[in-house]
């Protein structure tokens, strides 16, 4: 045994150091369910702003669902918005700091129900802000209740017959939406299941955040992501579970890359 | 003397908040405040002092692109009409909740629902005591002239960052529109980022520097021992609010029998009462309220020591009425007269009530 710990004080060396916890994430324990997806995104968003040394001058503005305590996490200057309306906090934030790094992290309640006008219009503004979108097709803080994005059959709590069109309408592919207003500049749609996936995402929101630097419009990441407590399966069945049923539906990839359109060629003539 | 003008209330506003350094507008048009956004898009602020002024989809968004901007210690205000300010329940619960200052103007129009573009002052409940859901109070300034419409923009920031508290001109339609000569301010400058750090970077969201821990922005305590904690210490600010700033107007109160309550622009009306009243041998005086929170309780405790009765005037069903009685506290009779619906009652109607209601004919 005194061998083994000797061996791995010598392994635990700086200069062997080939992975560590981002500076800018707190030391707090996250409240998230094992599984969760809001977690790793926490990581990935912390690891950016770390990447690109802009802690300081990075005001986060986090929703009302699971990730209401996303300030408890990422060692920033936040600020907590009511239900939907972080686009709009977010906007008084950016319009009065234009040159300070504004980003709204919102579920599928916050962004595509309640605050679908805010998310709209902002992104319709071309507001210079990253917006995170995090899709797990359900209210997770409220106990697992019908979302906008929630799949057709799917049982929630108030679905529990499975989502039925006629009586609640359809699945709302809102980043979809997004891609069509001529003030979204990047439109992406991404997933953190796997290694590989976490690091296409941690890519995306770089480049939201790149997008943003250089004024380009709004830079707006989806992350199709798991619920294993409100869809009452396990992490690894959860995986699964989206892998066959969302990802059809949610295809990931990126939907728009490039800049707010030129007012100049939407001008009337006079 | 500052420059004068001839000006409508809804105007000064707009040129109030761009002298007096304002950082951000944040607005959704409505009759009848709509000339406050108007007038400042008209004269581009934002080449002149840098202010931001952004038309948002809704009320719903306006108020918290206010919170947004509040939060970022930065001098923010709306304005909006009765309809518009019930959108913004939710937003003004949470700027309170979260402490920030910020101004917050509402042009009254007769309610409820859609209503009337009218002026009234059926909102005196709905800004007095709270609006939104929980516990809390804005700091409400009623003024009763287009210079006050002028003067309160400076002084609604001044206590909204002393307090830390969203601060509400209530005004309404007829100020609004009205124009009167106004002595204007004179230009002060706008903060440098530098000042905001120094003047709100100890609890604003400015941006977390090394030598700090984060500042968040926020209302939401789940624990209700803290939360407990919270509202007591919101309370006790109330309570400094209300021994630190009332502030009223008495008009011939020291000799008089009977004694008018009324504010903004039912108060301009019942100073012509007061005069008709006089004329005709009745020792009447005027008490403005120009601080409908803190309400100027004392004062009237006091004058109950000393007067027969009192007539509270107002634009609405009788709300401020209830104020008044609870300072008189039984001693004399309190009436209520007034008039709903968008309708300005006229000086001799109210010297009529008043003979009938009090002093009796
Ligand atoms: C105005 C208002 N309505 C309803 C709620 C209750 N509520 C809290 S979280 C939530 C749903 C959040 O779901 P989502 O945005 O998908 O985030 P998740 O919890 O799944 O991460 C709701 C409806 C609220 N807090 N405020």
């Amino acid at each position: 045994m005194a061998e083994v710990a000797e061996n791995i004080q010598n392994i635990i060396k700086p200069e062997n150091l080939v992975y560590q916890k981002s500076p800018v994430l707190t030391d707090k324990v996250m409240h998230y369910c094992p599984g969760c997806s809001h977690g790793v995104v926490h990581k990935i968003i912390a690891e950016v702003i770390d990447e690109m040394g802009i802690q300081e001058d990075t005001i986060g503005v986090s929703p009302v669902g699971c990730s209401v305590f996303a300030y408890n996490y990422i060692d920033i200057d936040w600020h907590e918005a009511a239900h939907g309306r972080a686009p709009a906090v977010a906007t008084g934030v950016k319009r009065v700091f234009p040159n300070k790094f504004v980003f709204s992290y919102q579920g599928d309640g916050d962004l595509a129900a309640i605050g679908t006008a805010e998310t709209m219009h902002a992104v319709n503004r071309g507001e210079n802000i990253v917006m995170v979108f995090i899709n797990n097709a359900i209210y997770g803080m409220t106990g697992g209740q019908m979302a906008p994005t929630t799949m057709v059959g799917q049982v929630t709590a108030t679905t529990p017959h499975g989502r039925n069109v006629d009586l609640n309408g359809y699945p709302l592919k809102i980043t979809e939406l997004i891609a069509q207003l001529p003030g979204a500049a990047y439109v992406t749609r991404q997933s953190v299941q796997t290694p590989a996936a976490v690091r296409k995402t941690q890519k995306a929101i770089r480049k939201a955040f790149e997008v943003q630097a250089n004024k380009k419009g709004t830079a707006f990441v989806e992350v199709v992501a798991t619920c294993n407590s409100g869809w009452k399966i396990s992490p690894v069945e959860s995986n699964e579970w989206m892998e066959e049923h969302m990802f059809p539906f949610y295809p990931l990839g990126d939907l728009k890359d490039g800049e707010k359109e030129d007012p100049e060629a939407l001008k009337m003539n006079v | 003397m500052g420059e004068l003008r001839l000006m409508k209330g809804n105007e000064v506003i707009a040129e109030a908040a761009i002298r007096c350094g304002c950082d951000g507008y944040f607005g959704y048009p409505i009759t009848p405040q709509s000339e406050v956004m108007e007038t400042l898009m008209n004269r581009r602020p934002w080449d002149e002092t840098g202010m931001v002024v952004l038309q948002a989809e809704s009320e719903v968004a306006s108020i918290n692109m206010v919170y947004g901007a509040a939060g970022s210690g930065k001098k923010v205000m709306t304005s909006s009409s009765s309809p518009g300010i019930s959108l913004m329940a939710e937003g003004i619960s949470y700027l309170a909740g979260a402490e920030l200052p910020c101004l917050i103007v509402n042009v009254q129009r007769g309610g409820p629902g859609l209503g009337t573009i009218q002026p009234s002052q059926a909102d005196y409940f709905q800004a007095t005591k709270g609006g939104g859901h929980g516990d809390y109070r804005l700091i409400v300034l009623a003024p009763a002239s287009v210079q006050e419409m002028n003067d309160f923009v400076d002084l609604s920031f001044e206590l909204a960052f002393k307090y830390r508290n969203p601060v509400m001109i209530l005004s309404d339609g007829a100020i609004g529109q009205m124009m009167e000569k106004v002595e204007l301010a004179d230009y002060k400058p706008r903060w440098t980022d530098e000042e905001v750090k120094e003047i709100s970077g100890s609890w604003a969201a400015i941006g977390k520097s090394p030598d700090r821990e984060q500042n968040i922005i926020t209302s939401l305590e789940l624990e209700s021992d803290k939360m407990e904690r919270n509202n007591i210490r919101f309370q006790a600010k109330y309570q400094k609010i209300q021994e630190n700033e009332v502030r009223f107007e008495a008009i011939d109160c020291d000799d008089a029998d009977y004694v008018i309550v009324a504010f903004g622009s039912a108060a301009r009306v019942c100073q012509k009462t007061v005069q008709l009243a006089r004329a005709k041998g009745h020792k009447v005086g005027l008490l403005r309220p120009i601080t409908l929170f803190p309400f100027p309780t004392e004062e009237i405790k006091k004058m109950a020591g000393r007067v027969n009765g009192f007539l509270s005037v107002e634009m609405n069903a009788g709300q401020m009425v209830e104020d008044v009685r609870l300072a008189v506290n039984g001693k004399v009779p309190v009436e209520y007269y007034g008039r709903m619906g968008g309708i300005i009652p006229s000086p001799d109607e109210v010297e009529k009530a008043l003979e009938q209601k009090l002093i009796g004919g």
